[in-house]
């Protein structure tokens, strides 16, 4: 099971949260907070996992993360994930953002929180992997946004009229 | 083009998106939370906009601003809004909001039920989609019952898309619903060999979650996953299932030997590392689980730990990390396999990255011998001192003592080696372990009776240092260690060299900065050293030094007395007043060593950890049966008054304990000797510990050898571990030598010695001897103790609940499920739950008139069930004829409380409100659970699969359904009827009360209660019947909360209802925020066909003690297929002095001084003819009129409750042949008389 997804940037502003279980805010952001502070001081060349974290998980979990550019991309996994597995999943996620934003960059992300939320829902759902394949992840996620175009398109015209 | 500009910006006022309020926040740096907070108002504004798109676009602001960490939980019943907006992109918006931010302590969740339903059944799969993705992350209990049988239709969706999605959500269900595991199991198993990958992996994900945690339950289905892991090619679930097959092997070693093969094509054959790794992680599984039986693996073995070592060799340090952990699990089963690898471990202990030294560390754990143990600790060290994070330092400090005490010392050869690394230890800066290190001294010191002289002087320096561990305030952790110098020097002060130093050192004015626990061992063992002191100086004709001592202890000991900490200061008060004696003795040249010396006498042995938990029971002892006779109800009940208005006299005090005879002494003498026996910190002087200290096999036949003087025994300034590592070396080698010659000699005189011989080759374990013999105390165990209990599980866990036996499942004969496990089905019957007794017919003729038209598939569906629904309850009922009518009596009530059916209904359609009480709650909760239904229904199928052998059967239902329908619902009708009056308030609204006065101690007959509620009527028309209930609002002493419930009794949608109210001066309708005082309000819900749903409104009332009536109107549109139309019904509420009292519990004692206190006027009211059990009389008084009974005296009782202003209210009701006489006394008259009237009024109805 996934704990918790987080992104955010090198300063540690966060870009998107999504936590499993719940958490209340005050919470959530100091679970954001410790999670940049033990991430952000590991040098570039060391592995991806981490344990720790006090208030986050417990001995069971781990936090698996990878970092690009201006942004971690942050994991937090019980023993019944495959760590490498949850890198592979990172990077898919990574991927499949860059194809749908055209060359993602941290703008995006920032402007754009919703639409990151989406297309992470087609990925992991309560924290269960749901769709590994990113080609059907970028399917779905276009068919819907497809819909919300066609929507608006409809509601333009009625306001029209 | 200007009007264009125009339109753009006034729209950019009002709607600022997201990414401009994303822009706003970046521009606002300096006062973000300003900012931030003038964006919230704008979003109230907003929220309060009948537009949907504008609320939309608000909760999506909401939702941004909840990961900036405010709480936007005020705003979720707008979330609920836009969740149910017909249209994708604003329904998606809702679902996102719901999903970040509502948990299961959101009360407007329990609104959200008939939406999600709906979005679930939704023809659109997005919007099924989305709905599923929503409530996987707030299901709660009571969606996941309501909901299981939707999620468990749309598993066989047509649609893979909603299908892998369905199937994964059924894990959350199974969390919050364990009920609905079994029924769902099949299905769940089902989809293992979906065609689509993604619902096979997800039911892969699910299975493997579940089995995760109850791995027995699955094992039947390990063919199942063998095929799959031999077939897929899907990576994922390849993984998933050889990690579920690492849980299975461990109690099916059989399938870990059949495992072995594929497995280990798999590690030769894959390229992935992730699948290469979890391979070999479940071999490691199965070969732990086989290395009991089957040695023979070793070529297994090998390969795993040579891909590990390739793993650990690896530049990627990902696959260095993950290679470390799957060492640490062969270490546990195979610690030659690994130890073979030292050189690459110790190497990972220089590693830069941290993760990856901690694993390490973990694994040296199991690489020390005796041999290595120092070099290896040596090195640890060293990594102390570099370490520059406290939590990494720290953790090595734990892992150097669990390396050296792991197996009972075992691999430690130099205790005083041991006990100069934990000094050195103690010169950390800042570490949490303090106690840690403590907690190992007194191990040692107690256990290794060899070493206490040695320790003893270590600790001495220690406290003679003390200074520099409590210097610095940040350092107190460490200070936790002059806790266990200070007991060591007191305990065994015998081996102290100049006890009166040590005695000094500990009484120094700056011990008084300690924490209070430390100074009073510090006390204790000043007194301890004091009788050491006067013993070395008995004989001693010259006295002075024995009077330095008791001066000292005089001088020093004042400080103590005044601590703040009590024990300290009880500890120097007594040991002041007993030195204070002793100096008179002594100056009188009294030898009084010998006495002092008897009060600290007697050896200490340490008692392991479970000791206590593994006292035996003794036969015949039965730990829940009564010692004396339970004091009877009627005795209480005829003290307690008494007490009430008498002032309470201490009855219980000391006397009573000269009454105590000889034998009780005794037996109170014996038993602390007990519980003495068992504290460890307890100095006993009992023979019978010494007894049980010989017994331990083997201890007092080691010699103890002396300590090798080689070392000197006082350590100027603090000890140096490495000097006994070079000693330690040494002295092995001098021992080989010895051994050496010893054996020529052997081989000279060929003798045949023992069978053991010594080679003369590389040194092997049992050729190290201990610098000492160690005699580690073994841990005092009680006799008999019981085999060792694992720990049990966390009974919190929630995953115990899903611990079900699924195998059943397998072959239907075995255990097919029971009515009561299958999942709760809606079906259509009017909210019979809201009505009192008296309507519940007319409510059985309201279900009757069915709808007749319904388009939508939904509702066709339902039907289905409805119609199953009622074929089940004839089969019964025919059944039920032939037995007789208790065994009917009986059948019908477990049916009843196993029934389901009806819960899902209750929930659905009395939704509770989000302000309810706790108390509210609880009654729902009882309700739904007594709830009476008819046969439920085991699955619903969509239309897609024919092949459901159920469908045949709908078929015949559906073709004589217009017939049957009638005669079964006047059967059921009938049927109801007879039950009603036992069972019916089980399900009533109104069984709050029941709850409610239960709680306050009234009801403690077991004849029920008759049913009851507070919902009375406000007014009713051929569309629609509204009910009320009036209750005060605990926090603010102005407003009533009015829960109305609006029953659709058409076949048509009710919709667009507003709600309005003629305020008058005193009492007035809460409106929201910028509407008018005449400004209708809106309900949040639409009503389908036949179903009711409850709406909350505040009234602000200025004074309470008036009854009084307001106007109002509730307008709605009433919308069928061919039209629609406004209706509207006028009502009058009616706000009853009763409805400003509030429910207090009050004590006898309060009540009987606010009696006193003449506040209060009185007033008094008869009743005639009241033929009701007294019991009934006051239930109905709590429920009715919030009163609660203080106490009850045969037919006599005191009653309290309290408005919402204060007022007191107090009862005191008495019956007498059918008259009841209400007495009461109230600090306000008119509403007391008001009060009155309307109790009066209660039972003139009765």
């Amino acid at each position: 099971m996934i704990k918790a997804i987080l992104i955010f940037n090198n300063h540690g502003k966060p870009r998107l949260s999504k936590f499993y279980e719940h958490f209340n805010e005050d919470i959530e952001q100091q679970i954001i907070r410790e999670t940049f502070h033990l991430v952000s001081k590991r040098d570039e060349n060391v592995c991806n996992f981490l344990e720790g974290g006090m208030l986050i998980g417990g001995s069971d979990y781990k936090l698996i993360y990878r970092h690009y550019a201006t942004l971690y991309f942050v994991f937090c996994v019980d023993s019944s994930e495959s760590e490498l597995g949850i890198l592979d999943l990172i990077q898919v996620f990574v991927e499949t953002l860059d194809k749908c934003f055209e060359n993602v960059c941290e703008l995006d992300l920032i402007f754009h929180v919703d639409k990151v939320h989406h297309i992470l829902a087609e990925m992991v759902m309560g924290g269960m992997v749901l769709e590994t394949n990113m080609n059907e992840i970028i399917t779905q996620v276009d068919l819907q946004n497809k819909m919300e175009k066609s929507e608006l398109l409809l509601a333009d015209k009625c306001s029209f009229a | 083009m200007a009007l264009k500009i125009v339109k753009g910006s006034i729209d950019r006022m009002f709607d600022k998106n997201l990414q401009d309020l994303v822009r706003g926040i970046r521009n606002h740096k300096e006062d973000e939370a300003k900012y931030i907070s003038t964006c919230i108002d704008e979003i109230k504004q907003e929220l309060k906009q009948d537009n949907i798109a504008v609320k939309a676009n608000a909760v999506c602001k909401l939702t941004y601003l909840q990961m900036l960490g405010y709480d936007v939980s005020w705003a979720a019943f707008n979330i609920v809004e836009v969740m149910s907006s017909s249209k994708f992109t604003y329904k998606r918006i809702g679902y996102l909001a719901a999903s970040q931010c509502f948990h299961e302590s959101t009360d407007v969740i329990m609104l959200t039920t008939n939406q999600i339903r709906k979005d679930l059944s939704s023809p659109n799969q997005y919007d099924t989609g989305v709905a599923l993705t929503g409530l996987s992350c707030f299901v709660t209990p009571d969606l996941a019952r309501d909901l299981a049988n939707d999620i468990m239709t749309l598993m066989s969706h047509t649609k893979p898309y909603i299908r892998k999605k369905a199937v994964l959500i059924m894990y959350k269900v199974f969390l919050k619903y364990p009920e609905s595991l079994r029924p769902a199991f099949p299905r769940l198993k089902e989809k293992l060999e979906d065609p689509d990958p993604g619902v096979q992996s997800a039911a892969v994900n699910v299975i493997c979650e579940l089995a995760r945690r109850n791995p027995k339950n699955y094992l039947s289905l390990a063919p199942l996953f063998f095929k799959l892991m031999t077939s897929s090619t899907n990576n994922w679930v390849l993984i998933k299932i050889i990690k579920l097959f690492g849980a299975l092997t461990p109690l099916e070693p059989r399938l870990g030997k059949k495992l072995i093969e594929p497995l280990t094509n798999l590690i030769h054959s894959t390229s992935a590392m992730s699948l290469l790794y979890e391979c070999v992680n479940t071999v490691i599984a199965v070969l732990i689980s086989l290395s009991s039986g089957m040695p023979n693996h070793s070529a297994s073995i090998q390969l795993c730990v040579q891909k590990l070592r390739i793993l650990i060799e690896d530049s990627d340090q990902n696959l260095k990390y993950l290679g470390l952990l799957a060492m640490s699990k062969i270490l546990k089963t195979h610690p030659k396999s690994v130890q073979s690898h030292k050189d690459l471990i110790l190497q990972c202990l220089d590693d830069k990255d941290e993760s990856i030294r901690l694993r390490a560390l973990d694994l040296l754990y199991g690489m020390v011998s005796k041999k290595n143990l120092m070099e290896i600790v040596k090195k640890l060290m060293l990594h102390v001192d570099k370490a520059e994070g406290t939590t990494y330092r720290d953790e090595l400090l734990t892992k150097i003592i669990d390396i050296c005490s792991q197996s009972n010392y075992q691999y430690i050869t130099n205790f005083e080696w041991y006990i100069s690394i934990l000094v050195e230890l103690t010169r950390l800066e800042g570490t949490r372990h303090g106690h840690l290190i403590a907690s190992q001294m007194l191990d040692v010191a107690i256990r290794v009776k060899a070493i206490r002289v040695f320790a003893v002087a270590q600790m001495a320096t220690l406290l003679d240092n003390a200074h520099m561990l409590t210097g610095n305030t940040q350092r107190n952790g460490i200070c936790e260690v002059l806790y266990a110098a200070a007991w060591i020097c007191g305990e065994f002060s015998e081996h102290l060299e100049n006890p009166m130093e040590t005695l000094e050192a500990m009484l120094r004015p700056k011990v008084a900065t300690l924490p209070g626990h430390i100074q009073a061992v510090y006390v204790q063992n000043a007194a301890k050293l004091f009788a050491t002191v006067l013993k070395s100086q008995e004989g001693n004709t010259d006295s002075t030094t024995a009077q330095e001592a008791s001066q000292l202890m005089i001088d020093r000991l004042p400080l103590f007395v005044q601590s703040a900490n009590l024990e300290v200061q009880e500890r120097a008060s007594c040991i002041l007043q007993l030195v204070k004696y002793i100096q008179k003795l002594q100056q009188k040249d009294v030898e009084v060593s010998e006495e002092v010396c008897a009060l600290f006498a007697g050896e200490l042995n340490p008692v392991a950890p479970k000791a206590q938990k593994k006292v035996p029971i003794p036969d015949g002892l039965d730990l829940d049966a009564w010692i004396n006779e339970p004091p009877s109800e009627s005795e209480s009940e005829d003290e307690q008054p008494k007490a009430i208005f008498s002032k309470e006299e201490p009855k219980h005090s000391r006397p009573r304990h000269t009454e105590v005879d000889e034998k009780e002494l005794a037996r109170r003498r014996e038993a602390r000797k007990q519980e003495q026996a068992n504290n460890p910190f307890y100095i006993k002087a009992s023979p019978s510990s010494q007894k049980v200290y010989q017994e331990t096999p083997g201890v007092e036949h080691i010699p103890v050898v002396q300590i090798d003087l080689s070392v000197p025994l006082k350590v100027p300034g603090l000890p140096m571990s490495d000097q006994y590592v070079k000693l330690e070396e040494e002295r092995r080698q001098k021992e080989r030598a010895e051994k050496k010659k010893k054996d020529k000699k052997k081989r000279k005189e060929k003798r045949s010695g023992r069978g053991k011989k010594h080679d003369s080759g590389p040194e092997s374990e049992e050729d190290i001897t201990p610098a000492h013999m160690v005699d580690i105390v073994t841990e005092e165990m009680p006799e008999n103790a019981l085999p060792s209990d694992d720990d049990e599980r966390d009974p919190a866990d929630p995953h115990k609940a899903l611990d079900i036996d699924l195998d059943n499942l397998e072959s239907a004969g075995k255990r097919p499920l029971a009515d009561s496990e299958k999942l709760p089905v809606r079906s259509h019957r009017a909210a019979e739950v809201l009505k009192s007794p008296a309507e519940d017919e007319e409510g059985e003729n309201v279900s009757s008139l069915e709808p007749k038209k319904k388009s939508s598939k939904e509702k066709r569906e339902k039907k289905k069930d409805k119609d199953k629904d009622r074929k089940k309850s004839k089969e019964e009922k025919k059944k039920k004829k032939h037995k007789h009518e208790e065994k009917e009596e009986a059948d019908l009530l477990c049916g009843q409380a196993d029934e389901p059916a009806f819960q899902s209904e209750e929930t659905n359609e009395v939704v509770t409100p989000p302000t309810s009480t706790s108390a509210d709650e609880a009654a729902t909760v009882a309700a739904a659970e007594a709830a009476p239904a008819p046969g439920a229904i085991s699955v619903t199928t969509p239309d897609s699969e024919p092949e459901e052998p159920k469908d045949t059967e709908m078929e015949e239902t559906k073709s004589s359904k217009h017939k049957k329908k009638k005669q079964k619902r006047e059967k059921e009708d009938k049927e109801k009827k007879k039950k009603k009056k036992h069972h019916h308030h089980h399900h009533h609204h109104g069984d709050k009360g029941g709850e409610e006065s239960v709680q306050n101690g009234t009801v403690e007959e077991e004849e029920p209660l008759p049913p009851m509620s507070n919902y009375c009527l406000l007014a009713e028309n051929s569309y629609i019947k509204v009910a009320y209930d009036i209750q005060g609002n605990l926090q603010d002493g102005s407003q009533v909360v009015v829960s109305v419930i609006f029953e659709n009794k058409c076949d048509s949608f009710l919709k667009s209802m507003e709600f309005n109210v003629l305020d008058s001066l005193n009492s007035k309708l809460q409106r929201p925020e910028g509407s008018g005082p005449h400004d209708s309000l809106t309900i949040p819900f639409q009503l389908p066909p036949g179903v009711s749903n409850e709406a909350r409104f505040v009234f602000t009332v200025q004074s309470i003690i008036m009854p009084q009536k307001l106007k109002g109107t509730l307008t709605f549109i009433v919308k069928n297929e061919e039209s629609s139309t406004h209706e509207k019904l006028d009502f009058k509420l009616h706000f009853t002095c009763t409805s400003y009292l509030i429910t207090t519990p009050c004590y006898s004692d309060a009540f009987a001084k606010l009696l006193e206190s003449g506040d209060l006027k009185s007033s008094s009211i008869r009743l005639e003819g009241v033929n009701m059990p007294f019991h009934h009389l006051l239930a109905r008084i709590c429920f009715h009129h919030h009163f609660s009974v203080v106490e009850r005296i045969d037919s006599c009782a005191s009653m309290y409750s309290r408005s919402i202003q204060g007022h007191h209210v107090c009862l005191l009701v008495k019956i007498s042949s059918q008259t009841v006489s209400v007495d009461a006394k109230c600090d306000e008259p008119t509403l007391l008389g008001n009060v009155l009237d309307e109790i009066k009024q209660t039972f003139s109805q009765c």
